[in-house]
Formats: structure tokens, sequence, C-alpha cells
């Protein structure tokens, strides 16, 4: 193809068509209550991380649905589970992490 | 002689309103436009939080009334002021004398074609929640009838918050009737994936929020915030159904093999019409005006004539009930002054 010095911006569309939500599944399986998330932010707000890292449990969540990479934002997390703390549907937002966390390491070994 | 009172309108606060009437030694007399009672309750399947079944809440309620006046099919020609009273001349030739009307006219279902970019009468796929709930009564729609169902949608606030279809208000009801729906299908189609678009979910009724949450965990319904744009067919016959994902901001589509419009409520042209009989106000939302709309939404600023149900505005089925019961308590307060 003729090269004219510039490229055409990727579509930022989610096509609910397409996602992968294979490991939102099965994180599901473990966590069942994840389902009972409705994104109200408390998480986030929370977040001790979220300022400095760009952590946020509630784009873990959402981004988990729409099946997209989520393991960067994990390392962000401190595990000190204030999350946890506010949830008001009573989501472990902490155990959530641990599980995706143990999921990360499962694929590293595999 | 028992006193006349005349309730426009048949549907749940009308039957209600008679029901009390009778206990007080009244005669009520119902003008019902339609050839059965029960109004749009009466073209439900079942109702939230209980699923109650319609037609239950309905016969039962209609089984207390067999001592009313009750006229089918029959609308109000004229309604004349009269001193201390006033003439209802009904279409079937019938004039009555009373002295307390009660306005029991209901809404009227927002016209879902109106929004062309949902694709209502244009695609075959696209249906109200009236339409669901009527093939949940009958099961016979060809939209649905022997079509696979992989995946379906609910749009929330069809109508409603929506002043460019000139009606601003929620109509309160349609997010607990999408979710209720929602797991209705999900029951019926189990393999199928249900997402609900929404703008707001405004569930503050008994038991709603159990309803959503049930409606996540155990059914595993997808709610997606974000107000449907545009709705198209795709070459293999089914849907696509563009949105915004606004919690993660970035557009969103998805093909469909069913969608579920929930049309909201308006106010009953009909309404109106009886309103400019007698000269009373309308409200600046379009419905009636009640003398207060605080502690007396059951009166209207002209004497003897009651308001009760959504005529004055939306409401759900509860709150209905409770609203003919109190203007009766008013049309009783009023005629033994």
């Amino acid at each position: 193809m003729t090269d004219f010095g510039f490229t055409r911006a990727k579509s930022s569309t989610v096509n609910l068509d397409e996602v992968d939500t294979s490991l939102y599944r099965r994180i599901l399986q473990v966590e069942p209550d994840v389902r009972r998330c409705m994104e109200c932010g408390s998480c986030s707000a929370v977040c001790t991380a979220a300022p400095l890292s760009g952590m946020s449990v509630r784009k873990v969540i959402h981004a988990l649905e729409r099946g997209v990479d989520i393991a960067p934002m994990l390392s962000g997390c401190m595990l000190c589970g204030k999350c946890t703390m506010v949830c008001p549907r009573g989501i472990n937002t902490r155990h959530l992490i641990l599980s995706l966390e143990r999921y990360y390491k499962k694929e590293e070994k595999a | 002689m028992k006193e006349n009172v005349v309730i426009i309108g048949g549907g749940i606060a009308g039957i209600e309103a008679a029901k009390q009437l009778l206990l007080l030694g009244y005669c009520p007399i119902i003008v019902e436009k339609q050839d059965h009672l029960g109004g749009h309750v009466a073209e439900w399947h079942k109702l939230f939080p209980d699923m109650t079944p319609a037609k239950d809440i309905v016969d039962e309620m209609t089984s207390e009334i067999s001592g009313a006046n009750v006229f089918l099919e029959t609308t109000v020609s004229s309604l004349n002021r009269l001193s201390g009273g006033y003439s209802v001349v009904l279409s079937n030739g019938i004039a009555i004398v009373c002295r307390a009307i009660l306005i029991a006219t209901g809404f009227h279902l927002f016209d879902a074609e109106k929004k062309e970019e949902y694709g209502y009468g244009i695609y075959n796929q696209v249906i109200t929640n009236r339409d669901l709930e009527h093939w949940f009564n009958s099961g016979k729609d060809a939209r649905i009838d022997g079509r696979e169902m992989k995946k379906i949608g609910f749009v929330h606030c069809v109508g409603s918050r929506d002043l460019k279809a000139g009606n601003s208000q929620c109509s309160k009801v349609c997010c607990v009737t999408a979710i209720k729906q929602a797991i209705e299908m999900k029951e019926k189609f189990p393999e199928a994936e249900i997402y609900c678009f929404y703008m707001d979910l405004r569930l503050f009724g008994k038991k709603y929020e159990d309803f959503y949450i049930n409606a996540q965990k155990d059914y595993g319904i997808h709610f997606i915030r974000g107000r449907v744009s545009e709705v198209g067919e795709k070459i293999d016959g089914s849907l696509q159904v563009k949105a915004e994902d606004t919690l993660s901001g970035k557009p969103l589509k998805v093909s469909l093999d069913l969608l579920v419009l929930m049309a909201g409520m308006v106010c009953n042209p009909k309404t109106t019409e009886i309103a400019r009989m007698i000269h009373a106000d309308i409200d600046t939302d379009g419905f009636l005006r009640s003398r207060n709309n605080i502690y007396n939404i059951m009166e209207s600023d002209r004497p003897g004539i009651f308001l009760a149900g959504t005529c004055t505005g939306t409401k759900t089925v509860p709150e209905t009930v409770a609203e003919a019961r109190a203007a009766v308590l008013s049309i009783h307060n009023y005629l033994s002054r």
C-alpha cells in the first residue's frame, strides 16, 4: 500500500459481538458477586493507589466485562482493602484482585 | 336514594374508587371507553415486585364492584356545570346529574414510532414493552415466534425524559418493568444474552432494587449505561444497535435478535378533552393540575371534580390504588359537608 505518511486511527468502538469474555466468565466462577457491581465508583474514589497509578476497581470490573486486558492496571493495587470496605453491594473487591492476580500468575507459568 | 358519583375511566383507579364508594353507600357509575375494565393493567401479564398475575388483580378488584353501574364502550359526550353539580351526557345518550365526578382517565402509552431512530414499525425485530406483555399473555407474536433468540436488548426511557418527544417526565415504572421483562425473557431463553440500555436506573419502589440485584446476580443481565442512539438492520436480519458505553467513554455496538422499547407514560389526550369541558387546569407537565401537588393531589381546583391515578402524572399500580381510595375520602367529605 502506498505510504501517504499518515495512518487511520483504530476505531475505539466496543463491538460486543466480538469481545472475548472468557476471562470474565472464568472469574465469575470464583467471584460470582462481581455481577452485582453497579459501577458507583466508591471503590475507585477511596483507592489510595488510584491517583498515582490509574488503578480503578470499577474500571477493572468494567473492562473485565468488555473483554479488555486488565493486567497492566492490576499492578497498581496495594491490596489495602479499602475498596472492599466501601462497596455498597458487598463485593469482596480485594479478593477479586487476588483472584485475577492468581489467574495471570497461572497464565505466566503455562 | 343513593347519591350518584360519576367515575370517568374504568382502569384500576376507577375500579378501586367504585369499590370504596359502594362501601360508603354511594352509587358509583363507571364510564369506560373500552369493552372491558382494568385499563392498561388488564393488558399486562405479571406485575412487579412479586410477579402477581395482572389478571388476578383486575379480576379480584372487579369482583368487588358488582353493585356499581358500569357503562362499557361509552365515552363522555358533554359535561356541564349546573348550580351545585354537573350534568354528564354519555355517548349512549344517558344523562346523569351528580354533585361529584372522579376523573380517572389514566395515561396513554407513548407511541414508539415517533422515535424513528429506534425503528419501531420499520424493523420486525423491534417491539414495545406492551407488545412483549401481549406475547407473554397470548403466546403469539410473529416477530418472536419461531425465531432464534440469542441476544435481546431493552431500551429504557423511550419517549420519557425526552424534551424533543414533548415529555420531560420520567415514567417511573419502565426501569423496573424492563428488569422484570428481562428476567422473564431470560427464563424463556436461558441461553440468550440480555442487555439493558439505561440512562439512570430509577428503582425507587418497594423491592425494586432487589429486583435489579437479582437480575444482575442470578440472571446475568448486562446493564449498559448509555442511551441507544440508532438501530439498523443488518444483512443477516439481525439488528445493529449503537450506544455510548458512557462508563468507559467509548462508542459501543452490538447485534441483537430482538429489541424491546420501554415506551413511557404520556398524558391521555382524552383527559385533556374532558378537562376542557369543565375548564379544569392543565399543569405545566401536560397532566391535569391538582389543587396541591404535595398534600392534595386528588382534588382539582374545580368544585366537585376529583382526580385519581395517572391523569395527574406517572404512577405505579399501588400508588394509583392508594390515590383512588384517598380521592373517595375527599369525595365523601365534599358530599357530606
